[in-house]
């Protein structure tokens, strides 16, 4: 489930409010968003996406807490990872030419 | 255009589409394209909800009259256990590849492969999606998001629009139309697999409120394999695992990966690794960069390191169960349309997991009909649809309810567990089908107490687990992904779909040839 909104990053632009499918955001006025609704979070990573300024931070656990320090995860490079990996940029898709899924299915068929 | 949710919303248009998956973003974006005017409802996000968004699909792509055609085709037959329609898959198969040549041509980055041939075999499903929201805003549809769908419109027996709350601010929103597609997905029952946060049979509802009926609800015991505690079943990378039991020892059992893990369920934990994957494939799973989340940020190396694994229910959404359609994807609701995982998939998919290809294909083809073919009836209904007296359908409740959780749980209970849906016995099925009266009553209760949009999404899945338990009920056979323990083989006899409906009384039957007929 998601588990941080950067206050130091986030630039409110609120993308994440808008763009989350399970409208577990709310939107704040002059502040970051709060995580309002965790528990109908659906752990699929797409706020990342939608987040220009990495400020995201979704752990893989789908119910249940996992706190983390934001500072480490910034220092880790996992803030961002998923966008970095999926080639989006300023919430923009940028990578989709590039994915290499196809190479899966060469060795089945 | 997109409206803010917050806008109180009376529109009018030539098409509804509900729900904005593929399915519904391929039928807004056909209407458009046949002239019709279009407002396109969702739940959550168009761009993020739903089970494509979340992840890659596979979409079979093939030039018409090549041999890969035939066979794709070939593997449809033979996989489906009787029940595949080949000229219909045809059909599916010549729109997908006419309509994605058209993607390529607006722009959708397609991956060019080492021999410099572009490859149209994966879609990417957040950027796909991303994409066609782009076109259809461009195009001139409305998008109304976070805006679930809770009653349809009814005009003397003709489907004549919706209505639904917004999720933010709570205001009302209504659209009269002409016309209505259902793109709703289907019904994994909140079990928490990644991108079914909203898919709970919404639709089905809304349609059986109408008098639409179901096929293929016994086609449900579908589950995907994720590593224990995560949201991802991307059971393709599981082709190069090799499994192991609690004490360590390799589960050499035969039969098909899910049936691995689900055999191995029954006595205790189990555990995969992916060691079969050499660096090329490796470097292939990467490309959906969301099976790694659990890996990477838990610090498991899958290639080298032993994870658990669990299987999460994927119900109707990887299932082929759905609104009964013909062909043309119609209803038998006037004006009423089904498409992508919303409608049975059993002529693409046959009794087993549509997952992956066959389904992507099929909401894309559906998708493309059924918005061509509701302009068609809306503009036969010409201006009056703006004028018609409708009235909205929702079922009323009955009570004081307003504790949806324990009615959920009540109803999760009779369908998650690998003693419910993966392996299925006669006398477990009556006992489901029993507690799921008490759900149907007790959910009922909920209508007009509860928050209107959890309670319908709990009034949803009672009735889709009613017409599920009854369907299987009505197979005493195993075949596919419905398994009964107790009757472990395939009976020739009963190659036949089964057809299910009602809300106060469920009802489900094997299709006679009359009723074959009518539905085509």
């Amino acid at each position: 489930m998601i588990e941080i909104v950067s206050e130091s990053r986030c630039i409110q632009c609120n993308l994440c409010v808008k763009a989350c499918p399970d409208n577990v955001f709310d939107a704040v006025e002059n502040g970051a968003p709060v995580i309002a609704r965790k528990g109908d979070c659906q752990t699929c990573f797409l706020c990342e996406l939608y987040c220009p300024a990495d400020a995201l931070f979704v752990s893989p656990l789908r119910d249940q807490d996992d706190p983390r320090d934001e500072a480490e995860l910034i220092a880790s490079g996992e803030m961002g990872s998923f966008a970095r990996a999926m080639g989006w940029k300023n919430a923009k898709p940028r990578g989709t030419h590039t994915d290499l899924t196809y190479r899966m299915f060469e060795e089945r068929d | 255009m997109t409206r803010k949710p917050s806008d109180s919303t009376d529109l009018i248009a030539d098409v509804l589409v509900i729900g904005g998956g593929p399915a519904g973003c391929w039928a807004a974006l056909s209407a458009l394209e046949a002239g019709a005017s279009v407002v396109l409802v969702e739940k959550g996000y168009v761009g993020t909800s739903g089970a494509t968004a979340a992840g890659n699909s596979s979409i079979i792509y093939t030039a018409s009259g090549s041999v890969e055609r035939a066979k794709a085709i070939e593997a449809r037959e033979s996989r489906g256990f009787g029940l595949v329609d080949g000229a219909l898959v045809d059909r599916v198969l010549d729109e997908v590849q006419f309509q994605l040549d058209r993607l390529a041509g607006w722009g959708y980055g397609f991956p060019t492969i080492e021999d410099g041939s572009s490859y149209r075999g994966s879609m990417r499903g957040v950027d796909y999606l991303r994409f066609l929201r782009q076109k259809l805003i461009k195009g001139g549809a409305i998008i109304l998001d976070q805006s679930p769908a809770t009653e349809l419109l009814l005009y003397d027996g003709v489907a004549a629009g919706a209505r639904g709350i917004s999720r933010v601010g709570g205001t009302p929103w209504q659209v009269r139309a002409g016309a209505v597609v259902i793109a709703t997905g289907g019904c994994a029952f909140l079990s928490g697999v990644i991108g079914t946060r909203n898919l709970t049979g919404d639709g089905y509802l809304m349609a059986a409120e109408a008098g639409a009926r179901m096929s293929g609800m016994d086609f449900s015991g579908q589950y995907g394999i994720c590593p224990a505690g995560a949201s991802v079943t991307k059971g393709i990378i599981y082709f190069w695992a090799s499994f192991y039991d609690e004490a360590g020892n390799k589960i050499d059992a035969k039969g098909d990966r899910q049936d691995i893990v689900a055999r191995g369920r029954q006595s205790g934990r189990v555990f995969a690794i992916l060691d079969k994957a050499n660096e090329r494939v490796r470097s292939g799973m990467r490309g959906q960069a969301n099976v790694f989340m659990p890996f990477d940020r838990q610090g498991i190396d899958p290639f080298t390191e032993r994870f658990e694994v669990d299987l999460l229910y994927e119900g109707t959404v990887r299932g082929t169960g759905g609104l009964l359609v013909a062909d043309d994807t119609s209803t038998n609701i006037a004006g009423l349309y089904a498409a992508g995982d919303a409608a049975s998939r059993e002529s693409m998919a046959g009794a087993t997991s549509g997952g992956g290809g066959p389904n992507s294909s099929w909401a894309l083809a559906t998708g493309v009909w059924s918005g061509a073919n509701a302009t068609r009836f809306a503009h036969s209904v010409g201006a009056a649809h703006a004028t018609r007296p409708a009235f909205g359908l929702a079922s009323k409740g009955g009570g004081q309810g307003n504790d949806s959780a324990s009615v959920r749980a009540a109803i999760q209970q009779e369908i998650l567990p690998l003693d419910r849906s993966f392996f299925r016995t006669g006398p477990q099925l009556e006992a489901s089908a029993a507690a799921l009266e008490t759900s149907w009553t007790d959910a009922l209760a909920l209508q007009g107490n509860a928050d209107p949009a959890t309670a319908r999404e709990t009034l949803a899945m009672a009735a889709t687990a009613r017409w599920m338990v009854a369907s299987s009920r009505q197979r005493n056979e195993t075949r596919g992904i419905h398994r009964r323990t107790d009757l472990p083989q395939s009976d020739p006899a009963q190659g036949r779909r089964i057809i299910s409906g009602g809300l106060d009384r469920v009802w489900a039957q094997p299709q006679t040839g009359q009723a074959q007929k009518a539905a085509q």
